[in-house]
């Protein structure tokens, strides 16, 4: 019961009863400047690697070697970017990226809500509740595990390449996902479902223009995390994908490690282009970044 | 699977009486056509490797050719090779270090973003931020910082030991690694105690403040003790996902000084090249069996509060 009502639980909701609660704790609401300040300078921790990349990215390569963070670009110079679309083949590994991590995201919502619905509503079948707990196993098998012999069996059916780290991607995230789903399905009334099938419609219909439409807030959380998990990931990549020129963008960035490792601008620049799409998709999507971690943790 | 399944389910189902069949419907056909896929898969990329690995640690196999099964070697060899040990003992020191520090400071934070404060929603998504920023970047990002910025910082506060880079150090690097993992994970715990204080009643505080409780009284004698299940799944989460550290320490130290920072993934990882695959297996097969541990943990924990 806790982990339905959690699971239903909006952003908002919370924050209305949030507000209610610290209108109840003391009477006035005189916030503490106190903890404000403590909490700005805390922030800190955050922004200076993000300002040091930002800086850098933007300084000549003369300027960069100096290590010195703080200063600003004198003269500001886009050179380090135009230099880093070339040596990564930005457009490819984008492209990649933007295939690897789309397959993912499809994959995971689709595979993954069809599973939880036909689990949700036979719950009553043993197949149906054997089938739950045996994808609901795979939450305990970590990559490492699992990466010897899955580059092997890849390599052999013609999958080393981002086919391959997709559907890797998509096997990954189905545990957490299908049980997220189920939780959520199980909290949607029947009664809907079960009068548009005595007008005739069926499962199929049903799914499609009932639960689907239903499930569109866990859809947006487990279509977030699919998004982060793949985009940002680097160990799969880097192990299934056979060929250096199909890589992700974050596999690309090694690079900068060995060949060109005291262009700093140049490699910050191109850190910079690998993140920014998702510090984008984050600000855009931060209540249901926020309220996902939450559901996922306490089910 | 389907297929053999849903006749059964239909004969046993014609079989019953009419009032048995409308408390136990049979399932629709449809509903294993939106099942299977995902189980076809999830069997052919997770379940058979796992099959393939743990069998072929049983085996004398190097990744390719002819094997032959040679029972328990590999494990044996396991338990007293020196390179494994030491992965072992940093990757649970690592694991063990970053998940105090990543819950302190997180409960810290959240004990901040959940009083009364200026810009609550803005702060919360800078703390918040990090979580979504790639390891392997954020890492090529603080190896920078930890190799040029940080020792010019030692050297004007003449501080010795920061004077030259914290990586090349072998019984300092591994502090890097703690850093930048926190930074990352710090978020999600985080976001678990905010959730965690929000759930506290505000009846307890208004009780406590009639008779005249500090806030500081509030936080050690309410807070904190109701906080305590949350402290231990938190904990339990944290842990698991830092015995599978790699990205980070890849973008930091490739393992090194020497091994001194080589992680268990780094170690299974040499089966691929160093010749010993199917004692990395073994390797795995072990470092399973912990996570397996650690699962079965979590999952008690979570009983009681759990649906299913």
């Amino acid at each position: 019961m806790t982990a339905q009502t959690l699971v239903t639980t909006t952003p908002a909701q919370v924050a209305v009863r949030r507000r209610r609660r610290f209108l109840g704790r003391s009477g006035g609401d005189r916030p503490t400047w106190g903890v404000t300040v403590v909490l700005v300078l805390c922030t800190l921790a955050v922004f200076v690697p993000l300002y040091a990349t930002l800086s850098m990215a933007f300084k000549t390569t003369a300027q960069s070697v100096d290590g010195k963070i703080f200063s600003l670009p004198a003269p500001f110079s886009i050179d380090g970017f135009v230099q880093a679309w070339k040596l990564t083949n930005f457009p490819r590994g984008f492209a990649i990226s933007v295939f690897v991590t789309a397959v993912t995201v499809v994959g995971t919502v689709v595979l993954a809500s069809f599973a939880a619905y036909a689990i949700a509503r036979n719950w009553d079948h043993r197949f149906f509740r054997w089938s739950f707990f045996y994808l609901l196993a795979a939450m305990f098998l970590p990559f490492p595990v699992l990466a010897l012999s899955q580059v092997k069996l890849t390599g052999m059916v013609g999958l080393a390449n981002p086919v391959g780290v997709a559907l890797l991607h998509v096997m990954f995230g189905l545990s957490f996902s299908v049980l997220l789903f189920t939780a959520f399905i199980r909290g949607l009334p029947e009664e809907l479902e079960e009068s548009a099938r005595l007008d005739g419609a069926t499962t199929w219909m049903v799914y499609r223009h009932i639960v689907f439409p239903m499930m569109a807030p866990m859809s947006a959380t487990v279509a977030i995390f699919a998004f982060l998990a793949s985009w940002n990931d680097f160990m799969m990549p880097s192990l299934i994908t056979a060929d250096s020129t199909l890589q992700t963008l974050p596999v690309l960035q090694n690079i900068f490690q060995t060949q060109f490792s005291s262009n700093y601008n140049v490699a910050f620049a191109s850190y910079l282009m690998a993140m920014t799409p998702a510090i984008v998709v984050y600000l855009f999507t931060q209540r249901w970044v926020m309220a996902g971690v939450t559901q996922g943790a306490i089910k | 699977m389907a297929t053999t399944a849903a006749p059964r389910t239909r004969s046993r189902d014609d079989a019953t009486p009419g009032p048995m069949r409308a408390s136990h419907p049979r399932a629709n056909r449809t509903f294993y056509l939106f099942l299977l896929p995902t189980l076809v898969l999830f069997t052919l990329c997770i379940t058979l490797p796992a099959i393939m690995g743990i069998t072929l640690s049983f085996t004398n196999s190097v990744g390719f050719g002819e094997w032959q099964f040679t029972g328990l070697t590999n494990y044996l060899a396991l338990f007293s090779d020196p390179a494994i040990r030491a992965s072992y003992a940093f990757t649970i020191g690592f694991a063990l270090v970053t998940v105090v520090l990543v819950n302190i400071v997180a409960l810290l934070l959240a004990v901040g973003l959940t009083a009364k404060i200026r810009a609550k929603v803005a702060l919360r998504a800078v703390f918040v931020l990090p979580m979504v920023i790639s390891g392997i970047v954020i890492a090529y990002v603080f190896n920078f910082l930890f190799s040029n910025s940080l020792p010019q910082v030692g050297q004007t506060l003449g501080i010795s030991s920061l004077e030259t880079s914290l990586l090349a150090n072998p019984n300092l690097a591994w502090v890097t690694i703690v850093i930048v993992t926190a930074w990352q994970a710090i978020p999600s715990a985080l976001l678990i105690y905010i959730a965690g204080i929000l759930s506290i009643p505000g009846e307890v505080y208004e009780a406590a403040s009639m008779d005249g409780a500090s806030s500081l009284r509030r936080l050690s004698s309410i807070t904190l003790p109701l906080l305590a299940g949350y402290v231990v799944i938190n904990m339990v989460i944290g842990f698991k996902n830092f015995l599978n550290a790699y990205d980070i320490i890849v973008g930091l130290t490739n393992g090194g000084p020497g091994t001194s920072t080589r992680s268990v993934a780094m170690t299974i990882f040499t089966g691929f090249t160093g010749g010993d695959y199917a004692y990395q297996m073994a390797n795995a097969t072990i470092f399973f069996l912990i996570a397996l541990v650690l699962a079965v943990i979590q999952l008690r924990l979570n009983r009681g509060r759990s649906a299913f």
